[in-house]
């Protein structure tokens, strides 16, 4: 397995489809599930650096759906979307992910709070689809590639340790 | 980068031995018979290997010399190293505002707190 920590997150490989950060708040695990379910609290924290992140739709209950869309500076819009799949407050959210841009490539996105001594550790694993049976050779060839690049490039960079 | 180029690159990366050769010249230039040292592999059987990562521009033969140096073309690695990197930028900076906000939230709840227990006071101390 691979792993890379910058600052105080751990990035981690744990198969070829599957990618998992982990990060340590120094709250309780309500509060961050808070900040993770609260469409106030999303565009205080959600998205890159410098952008603005606005909640289009927020249903948080399996089977609703969630619509964020991110604001560059420059003013470009990204917007993602997906469906809640379990909602188990405050320790278990389960929903989909996809760039709008990239339709049809969907990952699934467990997040995972424990509390320990006031301080939740939060883990996050992304699940890649497979997308072989959908249309579009182009696009899916490009993603399998892509992935099997990065999981092949991870072993690699391993190896250079 | 076309989608061709993505399939060679991961072709060439699945093999062990091309990987090791790939580690073997991130740090430094190398000849085909001091590629062929830690295998135990004839020559032509390492120069087969060369060839993948040739055709997959991970490395680069040279012309200057009679030993032909192999060196390592990062190019195709980068584009599979970026979409990584977005990624890891995304919760890395997200996380990074997380906690600010989470901070920012308990700084509240102990002001709620405290000056609620300062209200209580006021009317005659904290209930018993």
């Amino acid at each position: 397995m691979v792993q890379t920590n910058s600052s105080r997150m751990t990035l981690t490989l744990p198969s070829d489809r599957e990618i998992e950060v982990t990060r340590v708040f120094d709250a309780p695990r309500d509060l961050v599930w808070k900040a993770y379910t609260d469409p106030a609290a999303i565009p205080q924290w959600w998205g890159p650096r410098g952008h603005t992140t606005t909640v289009d739709k927020m249903d948080v209950r399996p089977g609703g759906a969630w619509r964020y869309v991110s604001r560059d500076a420059n003013g470009n819009e990204y917007a993602f979307r997906g469906e809640y799949r379990e909602v188990v407050p405050p320790e278990r959210l389960v929903a989909t992910f996809e760039f709008e841009p990239m339709p049809g490539h969907v990952s699934v996105e467990t997040l995972t709070l424990v509390e320990r001594e006031g301080k939740t550790t939060l883990t996050n694993r992304s699940v890649f689809d497979s997308v072989e049976d959908r249309d579009g050779m182009m696009q899916s060839g490009m993603e399998a590639g892509l992935r099997e690049t990065y999981d092949r490039l991870a072993e690699y960079l391993e190896r250079l340790k | 980068m076309s989608v061709d180029r993505l399939n060679s690159t991961f072709a060439a990366l699945a093999d062990p031995t091309r990987r090791a050769i790939l580690a073997r010249l991130a740090s430094g230039a190398a000849s085909v018979t001091e590629l062929a040292e830690p295998f135990e592999m004839s020559l032509p059987a390492v120069s087969k290997h060369l060839k993948v990562l040739e055709r997959a521009g991970l490395i680069a033969r040279g012309r200057e010399a009679q030993w032909r140096p192999c060196r390592l073309q990062a190019g195709p690695l980068g584009v599979a190293d970026e979409w990584l990197e977005q990624y890891r930028r995304f919760w890395e900076e997200s996380f990074d505002r997380l906690d600010v906000y989470l901070r920012e939230l308990q700084r509240k709840e102990e002001e709620a707190r405290r000056s609620g227990l300062e209200g209580k006071e006021e009317k005659g101390g904290p209930d018993e």
